[in-house]
């Protein structure tokens, strides 16, 4: 504290130790990778420095003796509507550094959330209820391309399907987890991802960084995800997971690439994306041989011919406000399935500005792309996935009857397993294992949990969308999806509910 | 003298604690376990704060840069701490297999502490008597296991 600049001394949080309580057996030292926590030799006490403190929580979570708490600082300056303590503190940051201010998950300013503002109907005398415990209820989603009409053929005597469809996937559930790329998160994390993917039958996404040789395996849960960086992209990959997804764009910093710094390139990660190690891998903002739908459709079909028409080709762009236009050209481009992903979606490192300011709530996005692609005839032709800002079943559900076929989920899936938001996920001294390679805390992250945790997130979340499905009369997820007649709106105006396509609630 | 082997014991139907490095993460709360459940209280504070010097743990989380395990008594099939022990104050129950230390009878030699093949067995300075792991007779799950968040230690039979 002495020798630290005056206006640092305005920390977020201030560590309350109970002196009667704490054992100064030094858990919490070890467990802080920020150094809020040190233990001093000299008289057997650990000391708190609440300045370090990026209010993460995983020392009050590891204090054997309740002895910890962190808050947020009640130190506050004279309120003020516009000069915002979190201004404030900024300008001082910045005047200290001169750079651009970074931050990690998603965007954090109170803008709506429409999943709030929207409700779902349940059925009442005129309509039978379902109990999901005693009737089938189906959640099986189908993935791809789907024809614009079914042909039969009954010529023989035996009735079929002509013509057959496009590569299809089957997912259990209608949730998969978010691209998450090896190097912003690390290898543990993905063993956990891959395994719960396999187990509960649904999939994940390597992210831009390549797939680590041991994770092949988990190849029919697999996407792999080919960025404006192409790392560690090459036929075997292509070939190794069930869809190629190709990442235009990501909510949390739309337009902008991406930089992993090269202290974060280890042998591992190294090899996993073909760079030298201590190499910065740099993602370009936009991809350099695409600057059109034209140069997008060329795109995929290089890597549908590399895959042999055997793999899907997932189109992901951050929600921004001609979404609905781009989203046409995606389809038309050959997209089997389209990502859309709002601005509320995570990430492990962007400029606090972007991420705060760019970009366009989900909700408006999926419903606006639902509707254009609707009106164009050709919302069969693509899946429509939906990322950013899922927090829990009711608005996966919601998203549904807004149109969508499944939804990502990144954050919550990391919550899962432990991240408490702190949004030092660019620091790479994640203390909770996550958003780390380093050795010492990438270790936090036990893959069999964290396989466990995930996996039981699914389960609950399935059970629970089936409950809601089945109060709505409903036994199938196909029989919700872009059912709009199950949403009213709650505190909306006319334009929010015209592009939501939802009556207010009591109409 | 015999020598205990350095593999760790295995079979003989009898749990044992064992490490995974891999998911070891250094934190030593398997250390405030075995202190606390070692404890007159039993209670993590009063374990601590009311009982000075304080109380050695059974086991040890050893660390040499990222990589850490925490390591207590094999219970060997032979134990070379039984054959060094001048009082007998050490035995092996032929029934659970833990291998006993009665503090009674410990006369503070050490030789245990230097026979023991994996440096499990400590000093306990205050009463001038070693002290080494019992399984935490009592226990279905030892302490430090339970205590483990990150289930780097497992009681189970190999």
């Amino acid at each position: 504290m002495l020798y630290c600049a005056p206006n640092k001394k305005y920390s977020d949080f201030i560590i309350v130790r109970d002196p009667d309580k704490c054992i100064d057996c030094r858990v919490c030292a070890r467990q802080c990778s920020y150094e809020a926590h040190v233990y001093d030799e000299s008289t057997g006490k650990v000391f708190s420095d609440d300045t370090r403190c990026v209010g993460c929580h995983r020392c009050e979570a590891f204090c054997p003796s309740g002895a910890l708490l962190i808050r947020q600082n009640p130190s506050e300056f004279r309120d003020n509507a516009v000069w915002k303590p979190w201004f404030i503190k900024n300008i001082y940051k910045q005047a200290e550094t001169g750079g651009v201010l970074l931050t990690g998950m998603g965007n954090s300013y109170p803008y709506p959330v429409y999943w709030d503002k929207m409700l779902l109907d349940a059925s009442q005398v005129t309509n039978p209820s379902i109990d999901p415990l005693r009737e089938p209820m189906e959640l099986k989603t189908y993935l791809g391309s789907k024809p614009d009409a079914l042909r039969i053929d009954a010529g023989s005597g035996e009735v079929r399907l002509a013509g057959g469809f496009t590569p299809q996937i089957a997912i259990n559930y209608p949730i998969l987890f978010s691209a998450m790329s090896y190097g912003s998160i690390n290898l543990n994390v993905h063993k956990g991802l891959a395994r719960a993917a396999e187990e509960m039958g649904i999939l994940y996404n390597t992210g831009e960084g390549g797939l680590h040789a041991s994770l092949y395996r988990y190849g029919r849960n697999t996407i792999v995800q080919c960025a404006s960086g192409r790392f560690g992209v090459h036929s075997e990959y292509l070939n190794a997971g069930v869809a190629v997804e190709i990442k235009i764009g990501q909510g949390a910093k739309p337009g902008i690439g991406g930089h992993l710094p090269g202290e974060k390139i280890g042998p591992e990660i190294s090899r996993t994306r073909m760079i030298p190690i201590g190499a910065d891998a740099l993602s370009p903002a936009p991809h350099h041989d695409i600057y059109s739908i034209e140069d997008l459709r060329q795109l995929i079909y290089a890597i549908k011919e590399a895959t042999d028409y055997k793999k899907l080709v997932f189109v992901k762009i951050a929600a921004v406000h001609n979404s609905a236009a781009i989203a046409s050209g995606m389809v038309r481009a050959g997209a089997d399935v389209i990502t859309l992903d709002g601005f509320r979606g995570g990430t492990g490192a962007a400029p606090t500005m972007i991420r705060d300011n760019v970009g366009i709530p989900i909700e408006m996005a999926l419903a606006s792309v639902d509707e254009r692609l609707r009106q164009e005839g050709i919302r069969n032709q693509a899946s429509l996935l939906v990322a950013g800002g899922i927090r829990c079943s009711a608005d996966v559900v919601k998203a549904i009857a807004l149109g969508a076929d499944a939804v990502y989920i990144g954050t919550a899936a990391l919550i899962s397993v432990g991240c408490t938001v702190c949004q030092r996920c660019y620091t790479g001294k994640c203390p909770w294992g996550i958003a780390t390679n380093d050795p010492f805390l990438a270790k936090r992250i036990n893959p069999e949990i964290a396989h466990e945790k995930l996996a039981n997130l699914i389960r609950a979340w399935g059970h629970e969308i089936q409950e809601m499905l089945g109060g709505m009369g409903i036994n199938a997820i196909e029989s919700l999806r872009g059912n709009r007649e199950k949403l009213r709106g709650i505190g909306l105006n006319e334009s929010e509910m015209n592009i939501l396509g939802i009556k207010h609630a009591g109409a | 003298m015999r020598r205990a082997t350095l593999k760790p014991p295995e079979g003989n139907g009898m749990k044992r604690v064992y490490q995974k490095e891999d998911v070891c993460i250094g934190c030593r709360l398997c250390e405030i376990g075995c202190i606390v459940e070692h404890s007159p209280a039993k209670d993590v504070v009063k374990a601590f704060r009311n009982v000075s010097p304080r109380p050695e743990p059974r086991n040890i989380v050893e660390e040499r840069g990222p990589l850490s395990f925490s390591v207590n008594c094999r219970h060997c099939d032979e134990p070379a701490c039984l054959h060094a022990c001048i009082s007998g104050a050490i035995a092996k129950d032929p029934l659970t297999g833990i291998v006993g230390q009665d503090p009674e009878k410990c006369v503070g030699c050490w030789s245990c502490i230097m026979a023991c093949p994996f440096g499990v067995i400590r000093k306990n300075g205050a009463q001038s008597k070693a002290v080494k792991c019992d399984l935490c007779a009592g226990r279905t799950i030892p302490a430090c296991v339970e205590a483990c968040p990150n289930r780097a230690l497992v009681f189970e039979e190999r």
